[in-house]
């Protein structure tokens, strides 16, 4: 923090006060969501994805422990986006595609019978490559879209779109234009916007599906930034074709080739020191 | 002589044509150009010439023309109140019950039902458009005209303390605002249909992986991102039912009653501007000023109509600015094309 | 409101959301089943009625006679002429109408003139039939232009107005869709303009340009209110195009409001007649496009 002149020359200079709560605004903060929460984590077992009779997953085993980033990377084509969007059943909204396999979250199969895909989904939020806010919709009524399915009242509404603005880092940008088109913000704005609309919903687990590849060196610092912040909330998947993306953000990393897992292992070591030979090879930059 | 390479036999450089060549060009263009403006030029010569025909009528009655309720063949008084309020009443009721039966099933057909049923009924209710306006009249005369009887007349006797819709009761009979209200419905239903249709497709599907994402049923990510995106799109698909419902002559000149008065309920008999024109035609031959009357309301119904298509393709243009370009849709029907062959009377 | 632990609740939504979810969903389904009832009962009653007087004899090969009592006749002349007048129509309307399309794919492209007529064209399509019957009538019927006064080539004329928007509408979609590769790949072989459109365009777009033909046809072949006005009805069955001829849509027409039972009778087998005409047009139409999307 800068320390205030006391004698200033420019009537315009901010007090520190001033600095600071802008600063406090511009950054994540996710203590604006209230007391701090244990998250839980995901297991997945057993999992094939199909596109008809493409067989884009091809049976894999992944623990995704919780309050973690777990990063996935792998060449395009890998069935890393397949696998993650089986997690929160959106794989099976494309015509034609199927799959089969577990996913438990807390104890309870995603795929079990008796489970309601819309629960599912409230309970793992999703962040999309391309920044898609609604754009009929305002700043704030895009937060509030997820919190309105549920009927949550007015006053309730209002201090949870303003919480969740907070813990994105984003109040401090919008927070005298909240009615104003969720569209108008820029790239980096409108992802923290999407992510805002996430977190709204108090969901356990977060996916991200590339959602930085999408904006500029300096938004996607930012919502690393923010990754960094919401792992101490939710459990995080995150797929990337980034590598330095992944062992910036995620603590585990694991790494998929051809609908298969071919090796999961602590980030550091599997960029550094890979155990399978495939892995090797993408790090090291001789494909993909 | 070396020979280069634009040097062709003859002498002559291979870079030019010769000017026999360049003419069929020059001559199709020019002459696809001139027709072209023929065809707007022709337009605008009947549209003076519709004028022309109508001053007469206009001149004597002026404003009364439309606001005066009194269209008096015997006493060569053509006060046209009861036409446009007929033809308002008709299409008003016609958009009621078409415009939301016709989003409906654009909703059911882009959003939920099975991929496979998409192309069948989409013909399906492509082909309500096909049926020739003569056709729908001979049904509406002997089958559901009469067959509602029964039903209006309960409807009018229940209600009968709601003003307009109430009363009536046994006096109602088989033409009457309502069934010429209600043809039209089906009239338009195609139209409203296709273009909601075509707007409905150009939603983009990253804002209904977001709602669904989120947790929202299939219902409410219609709500949420398909809907208010559609809004202006959907609109003008209405508009341009509203349009057609106000052009349409022959269904609704053997419904309606023809009556010349202006009806106090639902189930009257009543007229329109199209109506009257098909139905008082022949009378009206040798004698110029009902002639004229008749061009006059046949000028009201084109400008009337004209303006509603423009603010109807204005929306329409707004609704699907995200179209892709025009292409065969899933069923092999070129958009456009099954959306335009829809008849207007 | 935060959690530390405890069970998700990831088995139920709200009960209300979910009756919402179904019910809305069905009044969907429910609403494109309304939309359906009356082509179903349209055709039915078609049918039902219609039948029969197709199997009376002579329905087919005899003409009205206009009588007012004993034999009511059959259609024939009203099946001729309509396909006469409607014939001219096309013979009129589609090669004009594929002209003006060309020009604004090939000429005029984005330029103002060619949005102007786009635009114009556009909001022809919304003119009620009965304005462009008006039209030939002031400018035609009443002048006794060609020594006549209702024509079967007047009505012809105001059909043509119809079918014109539809067909340069239709045209131009289809045209659009040859892809500029080929149209280049001729150019650059330094082929002038009209042989491309000649040998390369419109063979490619040949399938699409004979839908929506079809559909144009179709439409006109349909319609009442511009042979009012322009060729009136007359029960003899002539080859005279120059002179008031019959027509189904205006024979239907005539015959709804006829007191005779019989002659109401003969209304639904032209009505059959004329429908059958029409579908058979559309099927045709739609057939030929999906076999070409299928290539």
């Amino acid at each position: 923090m800068i320390p205030p002149e006391t004698t200033s020359k420019e009537p315009k200079q901010m007090s520190a006060a001033e600095e600071q709560s802008q600063e406090r605004e511009a950054a994540p903060d996710l203590s604006a969501m209230g007391e701090r929460r244990q998250g839980h984590g995901v297991k997945v077992r057993g999992l094939h994805a199909y596109y008809g009779s493409v067989h884009a997953v091809k049976g894999v085993d992944i623990d995704f422990p919780a309050n973690e980033v777990t990063a996935i990377i792998g060449p395009s084509g890998c069935g890393k986006s397949t696998m993650v969007r089986c997690i929160n059943r959106m794989h099976e909204e494309i015509p034609g595609a199927r799959s089969e396999g577990h996913v438990t979250l807390d104890e309870i199969d995603v795929y079990g019978a008796g489970v309601d895909v819309t629960a599912v989904r409230r309970m793992i939020g999703m962040v999309f490559q391309k920044p898609n806010p609604f754009p009929t919709m305002s700043i704030f009524d895009n937060v509030a879209a997820g919190l309105r399915l549920t009927g949550t009242k007015s006053d309730n509404l209002r201090e949870r779109v303003h919480r969740a603005l907070r813990a994105v880092g984003l109040w401090g940008e919008v927070k005298n234009r909240l009615n104003s088109p969720g569209i108008g913000l820029s790239g980096g704005q409108q992802q923290r916007l999407c992510i805002a609309r996430a977190v709204a919903v108090e969901p356990e687990v977060i996916l991200m599906d590339e959602p930085a590849s999408a904006l500029d060196p300096i938004a996607t610092l930012k919502v690393e930034e923010l990754i960094d912040e919401l792992k101490n909330r939710y459990t995080i998947v995150i797929v990337t074709h980034n590598m330095q993306q992944a062992a910036r953000v995620a603590k585990s990393t694991v790494f998929m080739l051809d609908g298969e897992l071919v090796e999961h292992a602590e980030t550091t070591k599997l960029f550094t020191n890979p155990s399978d030979e495939r892995t090797e090879r993408y790090v090291t930059g001789k494909f993909g | 002589m070396e020979a280069n390479a634009t040097t062709a036999i003859g002498g002559r450089s291979t870079l030019e044509r010769s000017s026999a060549s360049r003419l069929p060009d020059q001559v199709l263009q020019w002459g696809l150009t001139v027709l072209a403006t023929l065809i707007l030029g022709l337009i605008a010569y009947f549209f003076i010439r519709l004028i022309g025909e109508s001053t007469k009528a206009l001149n004597s009655f002026g404003l009364s023309f439309i606001f005066g309720n009194d269209w008096d063949i015997s006493r060569s008084i053509y006060h046209g109140a009861p036409l446009v309020v007929g033809t308002l009443i008709t299409s008003a009721i016609a958009l009621l019950i078409g415009v939301p039966v016709a989003v409906a099933t654009a909703l059911y057909i882009t959003e939920l039902c099975p991929r496979r049923a998409r192309p069948v009924l989409g013909m399906l209710v492509d082909l309500l458009a096909a049926v020739p306006s003569v056709v729908y009249g001979l049904w509406g005369v002997f089958v559901l005209g009469p067959k509602l009887v029964p039903a209006e007349r309960w409807f009018a006797n229940t209600f009968s303390f709601i003003p307009f819709i109430g009363g009536g009761g046994s006096g109602i009979t088989a033409p009457n605002y309502f069934i010429a209200g209600l043809i039209l419905a089906i009239m338009i239903l195609p139209i409203v249909s296709a273009i909601s249709r075509e707007v409905l497709a150009t939603v983009p599907a990253e804002n209904k992986e977001a709602a669904l994402a989120l947790g929202a049923t299939r219902w409410e990510m219609i709500r949420m991102s398909v809907l208010p995106y559609a809004r202006p799109g959907i609109t003008g698909g209405a508009m341009l039912g509203l349009g057609r419902a106000i052009g349409e002559t022959i269904a609704v000149v053997l419904v309606i009653g023809n009556a010349p008065t202006i009806g106090h309920h639902l189930f009257n008999q009543g007229y329109s501007l199209a109506a009257v024109i098909a139905n008082e035609f022949n009378e009206a031959a040798n004698q110029p000023l009902h002639s004229s009357a008749l061009f006059a309301a046949g000028l009201v119904l084109f400008v009337l109509t004209l303006i509603v298509n423009i603010i109807a393709r204005w929306f329409v243009r707004r609704g699907t600015r995200g179209m892709r370009a025009p292409e065969a849709d899933s069923d092999g029907a070129v958009g456009t094309g099954f959306t335009a062959a829809a008849p207007t009377s | 409101m935060s959690t530390v632990s405890g069970a998700t609740p990831l088995t139920q939504i709200s009960p209300g959301r979910k009756r919402k979810d179904r019910i809305m969903r069905g009044s969907l389904m429910a609403g494109t089943g309304i939309a359906l009832v009356p082509l179903i009962l349209v055709i039915y009653y078609l049918i039902y009625k219609g039948v029969s007087s197709w199997s009376a004899s002579g329905f087919f090969t005899t003409d009205p006679t206009g009588s007012f009592f004993g034999n009511p006749g059959g259609i024939r002349s009203a099946i001729f002429g309509t396909l006469e007048i409607v014939a001219l129509a096309s013979l009129i309307s589609i090669p004009i109408g594929i002209a003006v399309a060309l020009y604004l794919t090939e000429y005029g492209k984005d330029g103002r003139f060619a949005n102007l007529v786009r635009y114009f064209v556009d909001v022809m399509t919304g003119v009620p039939s009965v304005v462009f019957g008006l039209f030939i009538y002031i400018t035609l019927v009443i002048s006794h232009a060609g020594g006549s006064g209702f024509a079967g080539w007047k009505g012809s004329l105001a059909l043509s107005l119809l079918m014109l928007p539809i067909v340069i509408r239709s045209a131009e979609v289809v045209l659009l869709l040859v892809p500029s590769s080929l149209r280049e790949a001729a150019l650059a072989l330094g082929a002038p303009r009209w042989r491309i459109v000649w040998r390369v365009v419109l063979p490619t777009a040949r399938s699409g340009l004979v839908t929506g033909s079809l559909l144009a046809v179709a439409r006109g072949m349909g319609e009442t209110a511009p042979l009012l006005f322009t060729v009136s009805l007359a029960t003899a069955f002539t080859g005279n195009i120059n002179g008031l001829m019959n027509s189904l849509p205006l024979q239907i027409y005539t015959d709804i409001t006829n007191p005779r039972d019989v002659i109401v009778a003969r209304a639904w087998g032209a009505a059959l007649t004329l429908v059958a005409l029409v579908l058979i047009l559309n099927v045709t139409a739609r057939l030929i496009s999906r076999r070409s999307s299928m290539t």
